[in-house]
């Protein structure tokens, strides 16, 4: 037979191909197996990668307003325009991208907010996206750069106006009409609050608060209020966001003022964050979220300080500390509107973005010509603009997940408000600048106290029964036997879930007490029958032989079950005070959930009895006969031939039996969702709930947002859940396939 | 006692009682589900309670025992009963319907402050489509507010339940295809308009397609209107337990029963109505009654699907593996990736079949074939096909697992014959190995779809609803529609059980769900296994 004879024969040509087919389909399996951990990686991998940060475009400002210096600069939303606002109190739109209807650099509008009798003296940002400007006569104007989204069809055109949202005419700050030296200014629709030090050295708060909604009408009522007398300078002012608090800096001592009180501003608490270091204050801004204050300070770090609860009362606190620079002081610090990252600027224009909750440094460059250079964050934190001379510069920043890296992941973290650091997982919330509590830790620790208690009831059961239906039981009774209890094997997690939540919980909140007379009434309830056995005279042993002993113990098992449900009330009724669950919780003053570890335990127990029963069964009923027949000819008993020559072989089977139980303790999601309350608490108590990571997924995942950091931290669960069975399966696969070897070499 | 300790006998036994343990657990939990889950279709008798507390306030309670039990005394926090100095104290849960009328459609019933417990002949319950059951007495019947027998009563029934099936038929079915007709136009519309087709003679094609829609839509609703005054004829006038009386529009009534008075037969008979409602009907009153009929289905189309999806694939892998791998460190990687494919925990499953199958490729498929619905996405949304998919490279194990069981127990002088005979492999294969392995191959299949047919995890991400408004199959073209999401009876119980604002009500509804959902997968594994065995022996033979 030739070569090409066997090409042009039809049926070669099928067998060739089939062959293709097959094998491609072979390999398939692992291709899939492949794609799913490639896959997982792949979502996985941003939120490891840290910030970068590139040009994206630098417009040109008009010829005639490139001698006024810039003051302050801005952007939309979409990147799309850009707007500075020069010293004489004139804001100008620029195109930053093009579009069908403006090309990039376009000069799209200019308007004067000052009139010509007024200068400025100062220029605030609020987070808000508001520009607050401040005369030489102590009166300020809000403005608000806006873009109006219209759609003529399918076609989108933005346009730029100024929106005031406390009307065009000046505010005097001050009641009675003084210039002002420093102040602060927040707002939300319903009112606005500044803080202020006047020339005439008041400190003053003065809040304007919207007669309808700051939204719709810019009318308000004035109130003033006068804080301190004779500060004659402060170094900085600040208030925060929810209007709630001011924050006053002055020779290194900073003092925190409430204000949410009509009539009286008091002291909330005083500090010197630079004490111990021996630095000075030289910037001082307000994270996102109204409870962290930011310190820069001369020897070129950031503080952050929070209040914390302690024994003596709330207290202002230093949590954490970034060198942000080695030789240079830091003199301006930006943060972000909603989230925990800020921007550190040093004289010379070297720029760090931090995150605080996750300790990192994201990004460090020199990136202005000096830290007075106007700088703005983009609203969606997703660039920064800034101005040069006669130019706009737009960046590119890509940084999607500051908030996780393998520390705050997996290490104790000091959140916002908390007394201490510690891991807590809390992804979502109401408000927009929550902080965000990603530890992996308490869910990671919910899955293995979940398993080891599963595998604490599993374990002795299943290796028992695997023992005596491999070795001890008559072949006709470990027919039905075997494939009955692997049948458990078959019933869907989600029929135990609900069993154990909706039947087993009540019953053991109900029969406490019986739980753990079970424990001791059955082991007992074996022997006396086993010793009853033994007494037997001979002629009844003969009918019932000992291979019969489950089906004898069975019904002493149900006796001795009914037995400790009865006793439970009375157990309770003297023992505990008629109460067990109120005993455990005002007495031994440990919490209880209903939906607890226990009832885990054996609901998640029960789901692994078979796969361990199954596999274990199978290694010890596939050790060598000719291995226990010399025990047993050489005078050992049975039980001796058991444990010293049958177990002993088998054990890397039971190992791996084990291993694979332990493998679907781990990813089993249905159970652990309906049976525990699904509190990601640390706790190893046996009455207490917990949070695995498969439940976390289900529970959280459906209404987690594409793409965010929540979701790719879901896909980490899924990620870690794939590794670790990985881990096992393979390993007891392993281990099986050598005991195989060894078993057919014997 | 020594000696008998040294001879290991406790310890055989303690091993025993392993065994026993487990057989108690498999038995009674499958006995615990078939229990609870059937006593829900078996119509109880309804007690009336009289009542009396210590101020000597007396009260009726008239509804069905759901539960017994005796507790301590000490738990007990109620000071409007006298208990004396008793030990435990024995309570009833009973199920007291009329949601209307009482906050509560459960009680507990202390059996000290019960005067008297009778069963009268004449109750009735009223079982309706909202506000669950009703128990009292019916003291009149009106047809079209003219008082008539009450005998009447079951042909009045029987006509509303008619009417009702109308109303049905023209709500669900018409007028549900007008509007999906209506969806359609609009997607072709906008379809024409994204590819720069849309002419004005088309576009009037659309507009006068439409107004014949919204014409019959009007005939139809105008029937629709009809009907519903018709159904609300008659009523009854009832009597509840705390005296006050109530009015019933049959429109509301399902059935009514007189449980007291049915013999077993009447009560059997009762029961395998139940049973046929409980399959064959939608559910009512946010899946907390009623049936499961789109769970089922929703169920038995998605495993179809997957079967379709995993058998070829599974089959071809076994074959793979058993026939053409050689006994090399690639095909070791192959096992121990089938091994891992088992044993990676469902929910993985499920967060891959989510972000790959439903925003990758389904995202893809979207953009490429169904830019006219964006941005509602099509594909790129949980739904049936994905759910199929997911289990189905969850079942691929399972297939494979058991096929190459099978192949590996055909004696390989079957295949030896067939090639000294001249033919290929691929022949040899196709000709005398599947055939011989078809029963193992279906063994997989059956467990594979028994195992599809349990899982609910991975479902909750890729496609499973608590109340679709629509079956994934129809008769509005195409037919099958494989982006539409599904109910699944699983999901079901996980969300009737746990999510549901009632579940005490609920609770025997989740019963027989599991009950039914056990029931299936059961079978289908005996099945499964007993074809096993059966193949096993006939190799045994073949082999001697």
């Amino acid at each position: 037979m030739t070569v090409v004879a066997k090409t042009f024969d039809p049926r070669q040509l099928k067998n060739t191909l089939a062959r293709w087919l097959i094998s491609a389909g072979g390999i398939s399996v692992l291709f899939t197996l492949v794609l799913i951990f490639m896959y997982l990686v792949y979502v996985i991998k941003p939120i490891f990668e840290s910030a970068s940060i590139a040009p994206e475009t630098q417009i040109q400002f008009l010829e005639n307003a490139q001698d006024s210096e810039t003051v302050a600069v801005g952007v939309d939303e979409l990147k799309e325009i850009g707007f500075n606002i020069n010293a004489q109190g004139e804001i100008s739109f620029y195109q930053m991208q093009d579009n069908e209807d403006h090309a990039r650099g376009e000069h799209l509008l200019t308007e004067s907010i000052l009139s010509n009798d007024e200068n400025l003296q100062k220029i605030l940002s609020t987070t808000s996206n508001q520009y607050v400007l401040l005369t030489t006569d102590g009166t300020i104007k809000v403005v608000e750069p806006t873009f109006i989204v219209s759609f003529e069809g399918d076609k989108r055109s933005m346009n730029p106006t100024v929106r005031y949202p406390l009307g065009e005419d000046a505010i005097y700050i001050d009641e009675d009409e003084a210039a002002i030296k420093d102040f602060s200014f927040v707002m939300n629709e319903e009112k606005a609050m500044i803080m202020a030090l006047s020339e005439d050295n008041r400190l003053i708060k003065t809040a304007l608060i919207a007669d309808d909604d700051f939204y719709y009408d810019p009318e308000f009522t004035a109130e003033y209020q006068l804080i301190a007398d004779n500060i004659d300078a402060i170094d900085f002012i600040q208030v925060t966001p929810d209007t709630t608090m001011g924050v006053v800096a002055r020779n290194n001592e900073v003092s925190v003022y409430e204000l949410d009180d009509d009539w009286d501003v008091p002291v909330k608490g005083q500090f010197n964050p630079v004490i111990e270091s021996q630095a000075n204050i030289t910037a001082m801004t307000l994270l996102s979220g109204s409870s962290s204050i930011l310190f820069g300070t001369d020897n070129g770090d950031v503080l952050q300080w929070f209040e914390v609860a302690s024994d003596d009362g709330r207290k202002f606190q230093q949590i954490r500390r970034f060198k942000a620079s080695i030789n240079e002081a830091i003199t301006q610090i930006y943060p972000e509107r909603y989230r925990k990252s800020f921007f550190a600027v040093t004289p010379s224009g070297q720029v760090g973005l931090y995150y605080t909750t996750s300790e990192t440094q994201l990004w460090q460059g020199k990136m202005l010509q000096s830290d007075q250079q106007p700088f703005a964050i983009a609203p969606r934190a997703n660039g920064v603009v800034l101005s040069g001379k006669t130019q706009l510069e737009l960046l590119t920043v890509d940084n999607e997940h500051p908030e996780v890296t393998w520390s705050a992941l997996w290490q104790e973290v000091w959140y916002e408000g908390y007394p201490e650091p510690a891991y807590i997982w809390q992804s979502t919330s109401g408000s927009d600048d929550f902080e965000a509590k990603f530890s992996l830790v308490p869910i990671s620790f919910g899955t293995m106290k979940a398993a080891l208690y599963a595998m604490l009831f599993a374990v002795p059961v299943a290796l028992a029964a695997a023992v005596y239906t491999a070795y001890f039981m008559p072949p006709v009774m470990r027919k039905t036997v075997k494939p009955t209890i692997e049948l458990m094997e078959a019933l869907p997690t989600v029929i135990l879930g609900f069993l154990a939540g909706l039947w087993l919980a009540p019953l053991i909140e109900a029969y406490l007490p019986a739980v753990f007379l079970l424990l001791i009434l059955l082991p007992l309830a074996t022997f006396i029958t086993a010793f009853a056995w033994y007494k037997l005279p001979k002629n009844i042993k003969v009918f019932v032989p000992e291979s019969f002993a489950p089906m004898i113990i069975l019904p002493v098992l149900i006796l001795a079950a009914m037995l400790a449900f009865t006793l439970s009330p009375m157990i309770e009724a003297s023992w505990f005070g008629g109460d067990m669950r109120k005993f455990i919780t005002n007495d031994l003053g440990i919490d209880f959930d209903q939906r607890n570890a226990l009832v885990v335990g054996i609901a998640m127990g029960f789901a692994v009895i078979p796969t361990i029963f199954s596999m274990a069964e199978d290694a010890i009923f596939s050790v060598p006969k000719h291995l226990t027949s010399g025990s047993l000819a050489l005078g050992a008993t049975q039980w001796q031939t058991l444990v010293k020559v049958v177990l002993l072989t088998a054990s890397p089977g039971i190992f791996s039996a084990i291993m694979m139980g332990l493998g679907r303790a781990v990813g089993e999601t249905m159970i652990v969702l309906m049976a525990t309350g699904n509190t990601p608490v640390i706790d190893w108590s046996i009455f207490q709930g917990m949070r695995t990571l498969s439940a976390n997924i289900a529970v959280e995942m459906p209404e987690s947002e594409v793409g965010s950091s929540h979701y790719r931290i879901l896909f980490l669960a899924a990620f870690v859940l794939f590794v670790f069975t990985f881990v096992f399966n393979t390993l007891a696969e392993f281990v099986r396939q050598r005991l195989r070897d060894k078993y057919s070499s014997l | 006692m020594k000696t008998w300790f040294k001879s290991g006998s406790p310890w055989v036994w303690l091993s025993a009682a392993g065994v026993s343990i487990s057989l108690i657990s498999v038995v009674g939990l499958l006995l615990l589900i078939a229990s609870r889950g059937l006593s829900y279709f078996w119509p109880s008798q309804i007690h009336q309670f009289e009542l009396q507390n210590v101020h000597g306030e007396s009260s009726v309670v008239i509804g069905e025992i759901y539960e017994h039990e005796r507790i301590p005394a000490k738990q007990l926090n109620n000071k409007n009963v006298d208990i004396g100095d008793a030990q435990t104290v024995d309570r009833y849960l009973v199920k007291t319907g009329n949601r209307e009328l009482v906050s509560l459609d459960f009680r507990w019933v202390l059996e000290p402050m019960v005067q008297k417990q009778t069963q009268p002949e004449n109750v009735v319950v009223i079982e309706r489509r909202t506000n669950g059951n009703f128990y009292g007495f019916i003291e009149e019947v009106y047809m079209g507010g003219e008082k008539v027998e009450a005998a009447t009563l079951d042909d009045f029934i029987e006509r509303v339940s008619e009417l009702q099936e109308d109303i049905e038929q023209l709500q669900g079915k018409d007028i549900g295809a007008i509007n999906f007709e209506l969806e359609r136009i609009r997607l072709k519309e906008r379809k024409a308009e994204l590819d720069g087709k849309l002419t004005s003679q088309l576009k009037a094609d659309f507009e006068q397609r439409r107004a014949e829609l919204a014409q019959q839509y009007n005939k139809l609703e105008a029937n629709l209107n009809q009907l519903r005054q018709e159904v609300q004829r008659d009523k009854i006038v009832v009597r509840a337990m705390d005296g006050q009386t109530v009015d019933i529009n049959l429109e509301q009534v399902l059935q009514i029963t007189f449980n007291n008075q049915m013999g077993f037969f009447a009560k059997l008979g009762q029961f395998f109505h139940q049973i046929g409602s409980f399959i064959g009907d939608d559910p009512r009153e946010a899946n907390t009654e009623g049936g499961v009929f789109p769970a089922i289905f929703g169920t038995v189309l998605m495993v179809l699907l997957m079967t379709v999806i995993v058998s070829p694939l599974g089959v071809v892998a076994a074959i793979y593996l058993h026939e053409y791998a050689g006994n090399n460190a690639f095909t070791k990687l192959l096992r121990i990736a089938v091994i891992n494919l088992a044993g990676v925990p469902s929910i993985v499953y499920g967060v891959f079949g989510l972000g790959f199958f439903v925003y990758m490729v389904g995202g893809s498929l979207d953009q490429l074939f169904y830019p006219e619905s964006l941005p509602s996405p099509t594909f790129g949304s949980p739904g049936v096909l994905w759910s199929a998919i997911t289990l189905a490279i969850l079942t691929l194990p399972v297939v494979i697992v058991s096929t190459e069981e099978g192949l590996a127990r055909i004696p390989s002088s079957m295949r030896h014959g067939s090639l000294a005979l001249g033919a290929t492999k691929a022949e040899t294969l196709w000709r005398i190995i599947l055939p011989i392995a078809s029963p193992a191959i279906m063994t997989g299949i059956i467990l594979a779809i028994a195992r599809a047919a349990g899982e609910v995890a991975p479902l909750m991400l890729v496609g499973v609803v608590k109340m679709a408004p629509t079956l994934p199959l129809d008769g509005n073209f195409p037919f099958l529609h494989l982006e539409r999401k599904f109910m699944h009876l699983g999901f079901h119980i996980y969300d009737v059980g746990f999510q549901s604002p009632n579940v005490e009500a609920a609770r025997p509804l989740v019963y027989a769900t599991a009950l039914l959902l056990v029931t299936i997968i059961v079978a289908l594994n005996m099945t499964a296994v007993s074809i096993r065995n059966r193949l096993r022996e006939k190799y045994r033979s073949l082999e001697n």
